[in-house]
């Protein structure tokens, strides 16, 4: 039977079917079993749910109960959550310090050395993340390169505590994330007309001014999907933390991997997955009314494109 | 010194640059100008002369190997452009996208730190000065090439500046605009007395602006002077050829008179621009295509290839040996020559003008 063709151009549904069914199997699935789980009771030895319904999971959020059975607000896991928020915030906040200078520097280029100097960006890509991770902890190590170096210049006499701070998580989430900031700023920096810079000097502006008033909000579009892929899963990090901070500096995806494992709790675990869940959506909400203000105001909409 | 009257002296200025390939081009060779105060002066010339990187080493977006600039005698080869009392025009207007019309206006004004009242009032008159009132709240992309122009006009005369620099500022606006524009900006230029250097590729409108033309020759001033005196007395092969139209034949100088290939010896009374020429020394001659008067004649040193009607006038291609050469007359004569035609050439008094390469 002689079927009409589908115009050039023209998205078949058919054609979207694998991927749909993918996206449905792998993600939402396991999405709404973790909402169900959330509403289940703690199974008697552990491992898994009782299929009995509970909010108990969410009351376990805010409250504790002492031994006698009174209940009292508990912040433990507010407090948590606002770490994870912190460290995402300066993990989007260093990265960006660092990525703008880098994407201005590298659009700056002739177009051939740029191509080179982009494929060098992405390098990290090549090596399994736990991998790259496992090297910091060498690198942060009392007795890595960097304590090695200043002790052997007896700039130190004992070694610097890095490793299993917060700092060396930092650290872990802005090496981990910096490709993802630096790209798109690089895709708004490369289309950035640099003669509009030359006009600002023209008309008196100083170097700042013309970083300030012209080329930022030119590559404002980039800036804003890079926040957003470095904030998003810098948020729910597991890695870095888990390796590199150490106990002190947890993060809640730690915490969620700690309820399902060790503390075999998964209503609650997954109950704090949910509320990541909530608080990540609430932010790209956010961000997509900063962007709808932004490509309102002149911007281009890459980002949205992007999302 | 430089002249009390140059607003704008520049001395000796060089500028390389290094090609992808490793070579150098010397952008720049040496180009000494002076320009009055109050003048509107065109830097004219082919593509890739050296014009553009003059007006941005004026500008302070070049830094020159050698030489200097100086602004009403102070120099100011070594202040950054931000500091410079010059602004310039740009050939792509670099409009700031994200600013409304008058804050485009405003942003050079805010760099002065002029009290906010003051640029408001500024930006008004600016956007009355180029006929754009009441477009100040429109982004630039919502506005015609032209109107882009005016735009990024007002902006560089709202900081008064003590030159105005233009660079191609009207290539970009199709014919009928770009004649408009240029009376436009002679409007402007006398209304401000603001010193106008403008770069241009288009004779035409070199002719039809400037007060003093410099003509530009692959780095090099091959010649300064008012327009109309440059088209009269070329001095050299290639400014001849870039001014107007003009026919270019080999010549040796022979005491009083030239021998010119092909067509032979023409006395002293049709040469102009001789003076200090000693005998046997090579050169060109150059004619004027209207200046050359023309008769049928077997024995004739000219052969007809072509005549094409131009409105008014009658263009008639000819071979002079090997050497093509154009003549203009006038489209009323009563037999026009035709294709195969042997012509006798013939030209008034000082119309053959000595050239050099």
């Amino acid at each position: 039977m002689a079927r009409a063709r589908g115009k050039a151009g023209q998205g078949s549904v058919w054609a979207a079917v694998p991927g749909l069914v993918y996206l449905v199997a792998l993600v939402l699935v396991p999405l709404i079993i973790i909402v169900i789980f959330s509403f289940l009771s703690r199974a008697k030895l552990g491992v898994g749910v009782k299929w009995e319904f509970s909010t108990q999971a969410y009351a376990d959020l805010l409250f504790s109960e002492s031994l006698a059975g009174g209940r009292s607000f508990d912040p433990t896991y507010l407090q948590i959550i606002l770490n994870s928020f912190v460290f995402a915030l300066v993990t989007a906040g260093v990265t960006l310090a660092l990525s703008i200078p880098i994407a201005l520097w590298i659009a700056t280029r002739p177009a051939e050395r740029r191509t080179a100097l982009i494929f060098l960006v992405t390098i990290p890509f090549w090596t399994s993340l736990l991998i790259r991770t496992y090297a910091f902890v060498i690198i942060l190590n009392d007795n890595g390169p960097i304590n090695g170096t200043l002790g052997w210049l007896g700039l130190i006499g004992e070694p610097i505590p890095m490793l299993y701070t917060p700092f060396a998580t930092v650290t872990g989430l802005v090496y981990t994330f910096l490709p993802f900031m630096i790209l798109p700023i690089y895709a708004s920096a490369e289309r950035f007309d640099f003669r509009l810079a030359e006009a600002a000097y023209d008309l008196g502006a100083g170097k700042w001014t013309v970083l300030r008033r012209i080329v930022l909000p030119s590559i404002r579009p980039g800036v804003i999907a890079g926040m957003l892929l470095v904030f998003v899963p810098a948020l729910g990090s597991f890695l870095a933390p888990e390796l590199l901070g150490g106990g002190k500096t947890s993060m809640i995806a730690n915490v969620i991997a700690a309820q399902f494992g060790a503390s075999r709790n998964w209503p609650l675990g997954a109950a704090l997955s949910v509320l990541l869940l909530i608080i990540t959506m609430l932010v790209l909400v956010g961000f997509a009314v900063t962007a709808k203000r932004v490509s309102r105001t002149g911007g281009s909409n890459t980002w949205e494109a992007m999302l | 010194m430089a002249d009390s009257t140059a607003a704008l002296s520049i001395r000796g200025v060089t500028k390389e640059f290094a090609t992808p390939e490793g070579g150098v081009v010397r952008a720049l060779d040496d180009v000494s100008l002076e320009i009055d105060e109050g003048s509107f002066t065109v830097l004219l010339g082919p593509s890739g002369c050296g014009k553009t990187t003059l007006l941005r080493s004026i500008a302070g977006l070049e830094t020159p190997d050698a030489g200097e600039i100086r602004l009403r005698g102070e120099r100011i080869d070594d202040e950054p452009v931000w500091k410079r009392r010059v602004n310039t025009v740009f050939q792509s207007y670099a409009l700031f996208p994200h600013m409304t019309v008058a804050q485009n206006i405003a942003f050079g004004l805010e760099m002065d730190r002029v009290p906010k009242a003051e640029i408001a009032k500024a930006v008004e008159s600016s956007l009355a000065m180029v006929r754009l009132e009441g477009l100040g709240g429109r982004r630039p992309s919502q506005l015609s090439g032209g109107q882009q122009q005016r735009v990024a006009l007002a902006r560089a005369l709202a900081k008064k500046p003590e030159v105005l620099l233009l660079d191609e500022p009207l290539s970009a606006l199709d014919l009928k605009l770009r004649r408009g524009m240029q009376m436009e900006l002679k409007r402007l230029q006398r209304e401000t007395s603001i010193t106008f250097v403008l770069v241009t590729h288009d004779q035409e409108e070199a002719m039809a602006m400037a007060d003093t033309v410099a003509v530009f020759d692959s780095g090099r001033i091959a010649q300064v002077g008012e327009p109309r005196d440059v088209y009269l007395r070329p001095r050299t092969r290639f400014v001849a050829d870039f001014i107007g139209e003009a026919n270019v034949l080999p010549a040796t100088f022979l005491s009083d008179r030239a021998d010119v290939d092909a067509l032979g010896v023409l006395e002293a009374d049709l040469l102009s621009g001789t003076e200090g020429l000693t005998s046997g020394q090579p050169g060109f001659v150059a004619m004027r295509p209207e200046n050359i008067l023309w008769s049928r004649d077997e024995q004739g040193q000219a052969r007809v290839v072509d005549v094409t009607f131009v409105g008014g006038d009658l263009r008639i291609d000819v071979l002079v040996g090997a050497h093509p050469c154009a003549i203009r007359t006038s489209s009323h004569v009563a037999e026009p020559p035709r294709v195969g035609e042997a012509l006798r050439l013939e030209f008034p008094a000082g119309s053959v003008r000595w050239v050099t390469d």
